[in-house]
């Protein structure tokens, strides 16, 4: 899960690191006040979780409160790669004398948490990895011991930061390791972090990525999630306990397992067709859990025909049956449907469909190469 | 001879009162694996799936029944108390089916049990099967065949498909492992691979990876430079649309973006035979018997 900017910062701030003066406004009245109340020129920042908000006009400097009004006004509803800012983040502009970049992320490869640091803050980190390697020092700190003091100043001196910042800086890095940890996040960056013409450091943007698989535990944070992050089916799905990505074809496909449910939208593909969505549903589906997974696919219009690729494991072919069969009988079902059904309790599924007179597919190509034909029209 | 799982396994079931526990304890004593015990805090004292002991402790299970290979169906918030348990009682390998255990749980665990002699395959994976002989995981067995193929897989029910075309084709396989999707997990690629290489009854090996991280890039290395046995890869997600993966500091870390091109292309040049969907893995795995 993606957090917006003033969240990031927020958490940040709670762990110590030090922020900009600034409010989030959802009206330009509301800028307006915030502006006010600071009494300096302000910089606008549009809220959307995605990148680039600069190049799109959606980060602006404002002198007055008057002009904050007015920039707010403009950027309040623009549209940013597809996503409409509802929020803008007013905080105190800073004089910037250098920008560093500073981020936790975790190295799934050396099994920790990764810090890195460069000198060349305020651009995108996978420009400096492209252009100046040597400029980024990364340190791995062990999961049992947590960051120690000693790593953050090898990022300090690795960086080349001046002496009288080191010691604000270590607790910086600190701070930002304990937020990542305590928060279960995957990703944490401030970038930049700036060393201000009065000589403090301050993170003036921040970016948090949460793991999701931690959620359950964090109640808070999940509060914080941004409904605009998804589509709204890809919202009913996630509350229905679905891994669901919208795509742009004419097949629905209703699979368990990402890998398998990968592979089957490889080999649609492969075969002609255009698959209308990635769907997974888990392992161990019930009959219910595959009902709502139908209903989701079949809302969309597009969708000319529906596959249904289980291999069953822990999902039980039975309980996926019994769903199909629910959904078929509740649900206003308007396009074929290939099933295809395979694993454990296998036999106990395909006599549940048997009964309700519904076909299936023995391999997956042959499922696929009917599903395919279905939507072009063609008998197979 | 088999690798991670044969007849001298003595099989604990934690969580075996559960209902996902229960059921696969049931089929893997169906299809023949020797299980001898359960562990359940609270439950000690009773019998599961029949004439199972179950014990409130994992240790008590170790000391009463001489189990040395452990399976965990407890939900996500214990498992990681569940396999340092199995750890610590000296349960020589541990598989962790539960899945949407948090990373930096993982990532704890993980460097406790390399302090122990325990081996860890999982989280959020389907298990190891030895066909014909032991099955420690929640995969169909009755699609396995035995045979000479050995299959190394991140994906669950990828494999599953896999091994069904396999064995609609006759072809029998020595182990299927599945290591789990997660970004911080037990035994890799290279660990299963080197098993492989090594094990007399396996002469040709199939892996299966997906789009995300750089395991499978890290195989294509191992594959050139210590693989004598002939290796057939699948990669999930050429057609996925990217945006799911991790921001940019983690494409950095894996050393590229975790693309199935980027992996097919190195595992091309590491000298293993591509398959364009699942099926056309047991089309290949013909060709080369």
């Amino acid at each position: 899960m993606k957090l917006h900017e003033y969240q990031s910062k927020q958490i940040l701030a709670q762990y110590g690191v030090p922020i900009p003066n600034g409010d989030i406004a959802s009206t330009p009245t509301e800028a307006r006040a915030i502006a006010e109340r600071l009494g300096k020129p302000v910089v606008i920042k549009s809220q959307v979780l995605v990148g680039g908000r600069g190049k799109a006009g959606g980060i602006r400097l404002a002198q007055t409160p008057d002009e904050a009004e007015e920039i707010a006004d403009r950027i309040l509803g623009m549209d940013i790669k597809g996503l409409t800012v509802k929020k803008v983040l007013v905080d105190e502009a800073a004089d910037i004398d250098a920008e560093i970049y500073l981020g936790a992320v975790l190295d799934r490869s050396a099994r920790k948490v990764a810090i890195m640091a460069s000198s060349e803050g305020g651009i995108e980190i996978e420009e400096v990895a492209a252009q100046t390697p040597e400029k980024i020092i990364t340190i791995h700190v062990h999961p049992l011991l947590g960051l120690q003091g000693y790593q953050a100043r090898q990022l300090a001196y690795g960086i080349g930061l001046p002496k009288e910042h080191i010691q604000a800086f270590t607790k910086i890095a600190q701070s930002l390791y304990q937020a990542f940890v305590e928060n279960d996040a995957s990703l944490a960056e401030i970038n930049p972090l700036i060393i201000s013409a009065d000589n403090q450091l301050e993170a003036v943007d921040g970016k948090i990525l949460l793991d999701d698989s931690a959620l359950p535990r964090h109640a808070r944070l999940t509060a914080m999630r941004d409904p605009d992050e998804d589509s709204p089916t890809e919202i009913d799905a996630r509350e229905a306990g679905l891994s669901y990505i919208d795509l742009d074809g004419e097949i629905g496909c209703m699979v368990n397992g990402a890998g398998l449910a990968m592979a089957t939208m490889d080999i649609i593909k492969l075969y002609g067709g255009n698959p209308a969505n990635f769907l997974d549903i888990g392992g161990g589906a019930g009959a219910e859990k595959v009902l709502s997974a139908l209903r989701i696919i079949l809302r969309d219009d597009r969708v000319k025909a529906v596959l249904i690729n289980i291999f069953g494991g822990i999902t039980r072919c039975d309980e996926v049956a019994k769903g199909i069969v629910e959904a078929i009988n509740t649900l206003h079902v308007r396009v074929p449907f290939v099933v295809r059904l395979v694993g454990v309790n296998e036999d106990e599924g395909r006599q549940i469909l048997a009964d309700s007179n519904l076909v299936t597919a023995n391999s997956l190509s042959e499922a696929v190469q009917m599903v395919v034909a279905a939507v072009k029209g063609e008998r197979k | 001879m088999s690798i991670l799982v044969g007849s001298d396994t003595r099989l604990l079931v934690q969580g075996i009162t559960g209902s996902q526990g229960a059921f696969h304890a049931q089929q893997m004593i169906q299809y023949g694996t020797n299980v001898v015990a359960g562990a359940v805090p609270g439950r000690g004292g009773q019998w599961a799936v029949g004439n199972t002991p179950v014990f409130d402790t994992v240790l008590e299970a170790v000391t009463t029944t001489d189990a040395n290979t452990s399976i965990i169906f407890v939900p996500a918030a214990f498992a990681v108390d569940a396999l340092l348990e199995a750890a610590d009682a000296g349960i020589e390998l541990i598989i962790c089916i539960t899945e949407n255990i948090p990373a930096l749980d993982m990532a704890r665990a993980r460097a406790y049990l390399d302090t122990t002699d325990s081996v860890l395959i999982g989280p959020n994976c389907p298990g190891v099967i030895s066909p014909g002989t032991a099955k420690v995981g929640i995969m169909a067995g009755h699609i396995h065949i035995p045979g000479n193929v050995g299959i190394v897989s991140r994906s669950g029910t990828l494999t599953y498909e896999v091994v069904y075309a396999l064995t609609a084709r006759g072809i029998g396989q020595s182990a299927a492992v599945g290591i789990g999707g997660d970004p911080i997990k037990g035994l890799n690629f290279v660990d299963v691979l080197q098993m492989f290489e090594q094990d007399s009854a396996t002469e040709q090996v199939v892996l299966i990876g997906e789009i995300g991280g750089a395991d499978e890039q890290m195989a294509a290395e191992f594959i050139k430079t210590e693989m004598s046995k002939s290796v057939t890869a699948f990669i999930a997600g050429q057609t996925a649309p990217p945006g799911k993966r991790m921001g940019h500091a983690g494409a950095i870390i894996s050393g590229g973006e975790g693309t199935a091109a980027e992996k097919i292309e190195a595992l091309q040049s590491a000298g293993a035979i591509i398959a364009r969907y699942p099926e056309e893995i047991a089309e290949l795995a013909v060709q080369t018997i």
